[in-house]
């Protein structure tokens, strides 16, 4: 296959994508929330060479009742992980149907801050009526209320990035001033449901702006760096992928692997006994390590990624450890994320230049190299 | 080196806790000297929470300001700003020390307890136990500008949504019976069956129905904090919280009539008047002699005190802009301005400034004194300032006196200003006796001996415990 080598992501939330993973977990239930878990499973996704892990969330638990499964907030687990990690990109997802839009930025720009460039933001939307509920605030009632609260969020967290420039802090002795107040902007946003007036209360993250991720249909393109594609097989995800029209395209991809102890076939149905495994149309590998590399060789040159949603993590991220990346990657199909780069450089995608900044010193460091 | 004889103290046991405040705001942190650091780079938070770790402290704390601070609408560009969301911050902290506290300072007017109460829970379990929050209560529309809801709720109605906000998150705590998640493998279910209770609460602030998310962490609740120091500041203390900062830190009367007035405003709400640590904020100044600790103490107010910023304390005084002054010349001539408050920096004024600008004059012209050495020495002031001799049989002597449980430590300096504090005054403590030589527990709870969280208590451990 031709194209650039493609870019490997993972998601790492609970004990895996299959609503009874934690039955086939190498672990007791009560080990799940302990950092000691959580740094284990990120290690593994680092080592094995992931450009990039997300960690799903919302407001309302993973599981109903009365299978309710706990789940540590995406943003306090990407933090904690920031320290954890040296080398991979880390994005939590992150609904604003009902968050604090300045909130949600503060909170994101932080994470950049901590892991020194390596966050992204995975842009997703709180649609069952429970959350709002939760949230104690009006109903976002249907697809078109929702596109408009994730396109208002991010478009307040956006400016919000951008509304300190680079250099604002000066520093000045001579002048007893530590800040450039010309470098810091209101935002002034105003939408249809809230008003946000700024500036941030935390500097303009490392990277500029964070790495936005999220479904196209749900939220317009221009806001995204990378569109997260769906479909059931390669033609349909050539579609998807050519339709984007975003910086960057991941193809989700949903994984069970044979092991030494059972079949992906037999791993898949013992769970299917508890719940079933619903597919929302993703691209669907169930079979041999050496079957999921092939189909990976011919997503190349097709998207610039893929994001892999593995069964159950403890048994699936060790094959995809031993077999499946490092074949990828002896064949350059793939490539390991480099120590030292953000996670813009990572995937190829240049710093944003700052909107409210008029010829920036940094931008002329750019033009006089 | 004596003791002091302990039949001559209430406390002859008392230890002192202490606590390290990483501002990221306010002229009290140096920022022109060669040694100042970075407010945002995260190895500087790393470096202060493990300077603290290593000199046994209890807690790492951060605060939050939810606007850029402001005066006569202009952002104000003296002081250190910007700094990093304090929950992230800290669950950031958690992978990287074993044992102090991390405390958020998290606003109960724009939040919801849903969310807030999560994030909390979330940093509890990933420090094992170790995470504290510090209910502040900001309402003004000048803070809500930022938020969806604006500047919606009443000044007098903050503490009652705090109040109410807790009872919520408390509730959302306690929805997970303890040992509801299985500890073995190939258990029937993640959680018990019926041990995951639905949170539902009506009233003035709040109308929600949640299942709550989390399970308790290792210390139940994570530790609540509280800074109110009015009368109905205090009581919500008295009533809610675990520990209880304060401004009276400096003078030993002060402190012990602020230790002696939340003990009877305790036992009226029915806690154990030992239920709620005092930790006053303080900056600490240490030399090897008083001398060269006065010496010091004077190049730092220099520092903090720039021009500029006494410029700009004294224009909050006159409620005149003062900027085009000379700071080294003589007070100025006008009378004060007494002006509205919307909740912004530069509308802090103060109660009775025609009153403070006479004591000012009468004080300059006796010394002599230019704007800047007035504000200075009259201005806003802080701290303790001596040798760990004599600083540590001051501190035994507040904490066996009853008049407070410790401090909250403000370095001047980041990320070195803690070492003195650590290497030189806390062997100080110990050798008097007054501070802990390792960690006893694993928890923030622990570490500040206190009692489980008030919701756990039964009825008859309440009154017992009075």
């Amino acid at each position: 296959m031709s194209g650039p080598a493609l870019r490997l992501a993972v998601e790492l939330d609970g004990d895996g994508a299959h609503p009874a993973a934690w039955r086939r977990a190498a672990h007791s239930p009560d080990h799940l929330l302990t950092p000691r878990r959580v740094a284990r499973v990120a290690a593994a996704a680092e080592n094995a060479g992931f450009t990039l892990l997300t960690l799903e969330d919302g407001a309302l638990p993973p599981g109903a009742t009365p299978d309710v499964v706990g789940r540590i907030g995406a943003v306090e687990r990407a933090a904690f992980l920031a320290t954890s990690t040296s080398v991979i990109g880390i994005a939590p997802v992150v609904p604003v149907t009902y968050a604090e839009p300045f909130h949600v930025s503060s909170q994101l720009a932080s994470l950049d801050h901590i892991s020194i460039g390596r966050a992204g933001w995975v842009v997703s939307e709180e649609v069952r009526p429970e959350a709002a509920r939760a949230w104690d605030r009006p109903l976002v009632d249907g697809a078109a209320a929702r596109a408009r609260e994730s396109r208002d969020g991010i478009e307040v967290v956006r400016a919000l990035w951008d509304s300190w420039e680079d250099d604002a802090v000066i520093r000045s002795v001579a002048t007893s001033r530590y800040l450039d107040r010309d470098r810091l902007h209101y935002v002034d946003f105003t939408g249809d449901t809230y008003a946000v007036k700024g500036p941030a209360i935390v500097p303009r993250p490392p990277q500029g702006q964070l790495v936005v991720l999220g479904r196209p249909g749900l939220v317009p393109a221009e806001q995204l760096d990378v569109a997260l594609v769906e479909g059931p097989d390669i033609a349909s995800l050539t579609a998807a992928a050519a339709a984007a029209g975003t910086p960057r395209t991941f193809a989700e991809v949903e994984v069970a692997l044979d092991t030494v102890d059972a079949t992906a076939d037999e791993r898949v149905a013992d769970l299917e006994r508890h719940a079933p495994w619903t597919t929302g149309g993703r691209l669907r590998h169930i079979g041999s390590a050496a079957g999921l590399a092939t189909l990976l060789e011919q997503l190349r040159g097709v998207v610039d990624g893929v994001r892999l949603h593995p069964l159950v993590l403890d048994e699936d991220l060790p094959e995809l450890s031993r077999l499946v990346l490092p074949h990828l990657f002896a064949r350059r199909h793939a490539v390991r994320p480099l120590p030292g780069a953000s996670l813009r450089t990572h995937l190829g995608l240049e710093r944003p230049a700052n909107r409210y900044a008029a010829g920036a010193a940094f931008e002329a460091l750019e033009e006089t190299r | 080196m004596t003791r002091t004889d302990p039949l001559d103290v209430p406390r002859p046991d008392a230890q002192l806790h202490f606590g390290v405040f990483f501002q990221g705001v306010n002229h009290w942190t140096v920022w022109s000297d060669p040694a100042s650091g970075s407010q945002i780079d995260p190895a500087n938070f790393r470096r202060v929470a493990q300077t603290a770790e290593r000199g046994l402290f209890d807690a790492f704390f951060l605060g939050e300001g939810l606007r850029l601070r402001e005066v006569d609408g202009q952002i104000h560009d003296l002081d250190i700003t910007g700094r990093p969301d304090a929950i992230t911050q800290l669950a950031a902290l958690a992978a990287v020390t074993d044992r102090i506290g991390l405390v958020s300072t998290s606003n109960t007017t724009f939040n919801e307890p849903a969310d807030l109460a999560r994030r909390l829970s979330g940093l509890d379990l990933l420090s094992e136990g170790r995470a504290g929050w510090n209910v502040v209560t900001t309402d003004n529309a000048w803070t809500g500008a930022n938020f969806r809801r604006g500047g919606y709720l009443d000044h007098a109605d903050r503490y009652r949504r705090a109040e109410e906000f807790l009872t919520v998150a408390r509730a959302l705590w306690d929805g997970w019976e303890n040992g509801a998640v299985s500890g073995s493998p190939g258990a029937p279910a993640w959680a018990a069956p019926g041990a995951v209770r639905q949170v539902r609460h009506r009233g003035p602030q709040f109308d929600v129905d949640l299942a709550p998310t989390l399970p308790r962490s290792a210390q139940g609740h994570p530790v609540i904090f509280q800074a109110g120091d009015s009368g109905e500041g205090r009581d919500f203390a008295a009533r809610n919280a675990d520990v209880i900062f304060s401004a009276h830190g400096n003078d030993f009367d002060d402190a012990l009539a602020f230790a002696d007035d939340l003990r009877r405003r305790l036992r009226a709400v029915g806690r154990p008047e030992d239920d709620l640590r005092i930790l006053p904020g303080t900056e600490i100044i240490i030399g090897a002699t008083e001398e060269e600790a006065l010496e010091k103490k004077r190049w730092i107010r220099l520092q903090q005190v720039t021009p500029a910023t006494a410029l700009g304390i004294a224009g909050l005084l006159w409620g005149l802009d003062l900027s085009d002054r000379d700071a080294d010349g003589p007070l100025p001539k006008e009378d004060p301005v007494v002006a509205e408050n919307d909740g912004s920096f530069g509308a802090r004024r103060i109660a009775d400034p025609r009153k403070v600008v006479a004591e000012w004059r009468e004080k300059a012209e006796a010394h002599r004194w230019s704007l800047r050495e007035t504000v200075i020495a009259l201005g806003p002031q802080r701290g303790h300032v001596g040798t760990p001799a004599g600083l540590a049989d001051k501190f035994a002597h507040f904490v066996r006196q009853g008049a407070l449980d410790g401090f909250n430590v403000t370095p001047y300096l980041i990320p070195d200003g803690l070492d003195d504090i650590v290497d030189l005054l806390v062997p100080a403590l110990q050798e008097r006796g007054v501070y802990r030589t390792e960690y006893a527990g694993t928890t923030l709870r622990e570490h500040l001996g206190l009692r489980e969280p008030l919701t756990h208590r039964s009825t008859t451990d309440r009154r017992q415990a009075g």
